[in-house]
């Protein structure tokens, strides 16, 4: 059997039941045939229990007890499915207000958002929250699906009054892909399979667009960052002067040879080797793991960042972010965070709290800036040592950091460097 | 620029280099959780890829419940010697034994709930502070929501609505003295990924995959290998039968299915047209809808 080349996209879905989200990850699973036998008896048995009519497609994306019985989404689920054209991560999560950090965290990593609007309703708040969070977080590519358009008779015009609602909304983000589908989750119009019902649309239906998105420039492959997560030395006869600076290059492209910068120190050598688990490559590109030796002897160690000498991040102990507070308690005042920004840690202080974004309206304030969980803030952080950065919108990785509460060992916040 | 990208099994195998390179650095008497099943093989082969040219720095820890399949514990200690790695060994026997835990009566009895005194007993007297496991987020729904690095307060406990937020590759690792992590590196690959892995890395798996002739009964749709510890109810009638297990666990509960595949080409096979997912033919996850939950919650895998 053949391995093929496919690639992974990942995607988040945000909404809450009544947009149907559920159903709608219950459908692509269903139609893309990615449900097992047992799986669906036991669904099927837990929908007559229930009292629904025919298999009730939301259950699938139940996980957790409480979820069950409350018939809500708590936490991040992670689903799976493939296609002959690509595998798919599905990071569910939860639409409320108050799991505004759960949709975070489905958003960090993910190439694509589902954004689900209620034909019935239009563009409401919660559709320009989740919008807010994909333009925060930088999503490559985003998909708003109108669903339940079976409930307004499959109707042109209400969809094209949503797109244009949605347009306005737009000018206030910074999303650089937009795409609009007119979709039936329950009927299953536009997932997987052509609407016949929609005729008037010409685009692709939800499923072709997900396995056709153009993903490849979704990763940074100009501004070379490895930072150093560990260093490989066997110590043994055979590799006895073996010193690997082993990561995952987590943007652009690295040659043997490359004339090279190791920060913070600033020493320079030169790309020896770069080893992929006994493999020798001539190059490197992201998200490879590799181990890399250099030249020259030079004291590097894990929070270190080796780039090119032409190229470098800057190296900073202020920098403005945007931050999303994650945890229970509150931020006080003056509390000292460990920052963690690739695999560099360090000590910080938010020096400032310039204002806070309401999520719905996406209006700021300059009073009452205080943190609390799932509140989004525009601040000043300031280190004990240097970290080396970029912003956030041309690296998502060496432009994100978390602080922990070294009281608690907590991730109590998320940033996205401006 | 499309010549630079991952397929996708690159990207996964990348991830999970990243993870345990991630668990290595910051924990400082990391283990694997080693059952001898296709995950935790998967998982010890991409350790020995993380670390290459380094010795392999993780010990393995084999939860040992008394009820093994033979083959296992064989391929276990075959394993452990071309590795040269340590091996931790907590014992159930050991546990029933001192009167930590007590066997389960009936003719339902399994090993599997002991399994979680005996694990969190080894963790706490090795000072383990993360314990590496196969656990895949396909495999289950409270799985489903099992993060890369997962928190257990001091009692071992997992809290699935109070985990700690994971965003980017950021990962916090940070705990106080008497907690431990899990962390899963294979947390985003399905069993299909696992077998196309298995298949293109070539890795060594114990036999028990292949299909194989064997005594079985016939019990909750799965055959069940006959062993000195199976309990034979009333109408259950010993066959012999040409089978293979889908996953591995302990004799008195891993059903095996009907199948002639025997290599790994074939295995792959089968599996992209199955249709019923893995743990169907475990009796474990088949005790109630939350039985994992459940379970994790207290400090299961």
């Amino acid at each position: 059997m053949e391995i093929n080349n496919n690639q992974l996209l990942r995607f988040t879905t945000a909404g809450s039941v009544d947009d149907g989200k559920s159903t709608l990850i219950g459908r692509l699973l269903y139609d893309s045939k990615s449900i097992f036998e047992d799986q669906l008896e036991a669904i099927e048995s837990t929908s007559q229990k229930k009292g629904h009519e025919g298999v009730d497609l939301a259950l699938f994306t139940d996980g957790l007890r409480d979820e069950r019985e409350q018939g809500i989404t708590i936490d991040v689920a992670y689903r799976y499915f493939t296609t002959p054209k690509r595998k798919f991560i599905i990071a569910d999560t939860p639409g409320h207000i108050q799991y505004t950090r759960n949709m975070v965290t489905g958003a960090s990593t993910a190439n694509a958002a589902i954004i689900l609007i209620d034909a019935r309703h239009g563009v409401i708040e919660q559709t320009k929250r989740h919008s807010f969070i994909a333009s925060l977080l930088q999503i490559p590519h985003v998909i708003v699906c109108v669903n339940k358009m079976d409930l307004v008779d499959y109707s042109e015009t209400v969809f094209n009054d949503i797109v244009k609602q949605y347009q306005a909304i737009l000018s206030k983000m910074t999303i650089k892909d937009v795409r609009f589908i007119p979709i039936s989750a329950l009927k299953g119009d536009n997932v997987v399979n052509r609407s016949e019902n929609m005729t008037w649309h010409q685009g692709a239906p939800l499923l072709h667009t997900l396995e056709t998105l153009h993903i490849g420039s979704d990763i940074n492959k100009i501004d070379t960052r490895f930072p150093v997560q560990t260093v490989i030395r066997p110590q043994s006869k055979e590799f006895i002067d073996y010193r690997g600076y082993a990561g995952r290059l987590e943007s652009g492209i690295l040659r043997v040879g490359d004339e090279v910068v190791v920060l913070p120190s600033g020493f320079s050598s030169k790309v020896k080797t770069i080893d992929q688990m006994g493999k020798n490559l001539q190059e490197a590109f992201a998200p490879m793991s590799i181990a890399v030796q250099l030249e020259d002897d030079i004291d590097i160690s894990r929070g270190d960042m080796i780039v090119r000498k032409k190229n470098q991040p800057e190296k900073v102990q202020e920098f403005d972010a945007m931050l999303c507070w994650l945890g229970n308690d509150a931020y006080q005042d003056r509390t000292k965070f460990i920052i963690r920004h690739t695999s560099n840690e360090q000590t910080a202080m938010i020096k400032e709290v310039t204002y806070k974004v309401d999520v719905n309206t996406l209006d700021r304030f300059k009073e009452d800036i205080s943190m609390g969980m799932n509140d989004i803030c525009r601040v000043k952080i300031k280190t004990a040592a240097p970290v080396m950065i970029d912003e956030y919108r041309d690296n998502r990785s060496t432009g994100s950091f978390i602080l922990i509460n070294p009281n608690t060992n907590e991730t109590v916040a998320a940033g996205m460097i401006i | 620029m499309d010549q630079y990208y991952l397929n996708y099994l690159d990207e996964l195998e990348s991830e999970a280099i990243f993870i345990l390179r991630e668990v290595a650095a910051q924990f400082k008497n990391p283990v694997i959780l080693f059952s001898g099943g296709k995950d935790s093989i998967v998982v010890t082969h991409l350790a020995r890829k993380a670390f290459y040219p380094a010795k392999f720095p993780f010990a393995l820890m084999h939860v040992d419940t008394g009820h093994n399949f033979p083959e296992t514990i064989q391929f276990r200690d075959d394993l452990i010697e071309s590795l040269g790695a340590r091996l931790i060994v907590g014992s159930v026997q050991e546990s029933i034994d001192q009167g930590r835990v007590q066997e389960e009566k009936g003719k339902f009895a399994t090993r599997n709930a002991l399994q979680i005194t005996t694990l969190l007993d080894a963790i706490a007297s090795n000072k383990i502070d993360c314990a590496i496991g196969g656990g895949r987020r396909d495999e289950e729904k409270a799985r489903a929501k099992e993060r890369f690095f997962s928190h257990r307060d001091d009692f071992g406990q997992w809290d699935p609505k109070n985990q700690r937020p994971e965003l980017w590759n950021l990962f916090n690792g940070k705990h106080f003295e008497g907690e431990h992590f899990r962390a899963f590196p294979i947390s985003n690959w399905t069993e299909m990924d696992v077998w196309n892995y298995i298949l293109r890395e070539d890795i060594a798996i114990p036999s028990l995959y292949f299909a194989h002739e064997r005594d079985v009964v016939w019990r909750n749709n799965s055959w069940i290998p006959d062993s000195e510890y199976l309990i034979k109810e009333e109408g259950e009638e010993i066959v012999r039968k040409k089978i293979r297990f889908r996953t591995l666990g302990d004799i008195t509960i891993t059903g095996g299915i009907e199948s002639d595949a025997d290599t790994l080409e074939k295995i792959a096979l089968e599996v992209s047209a199955m249709r019923q997912t893995e743990r169907g033919n475990r009796s474990d996850d088949k005790r109630s809808e939350t039985a994992m939950e459940d379970r994790k919650k207290q400090g299961y895998f």
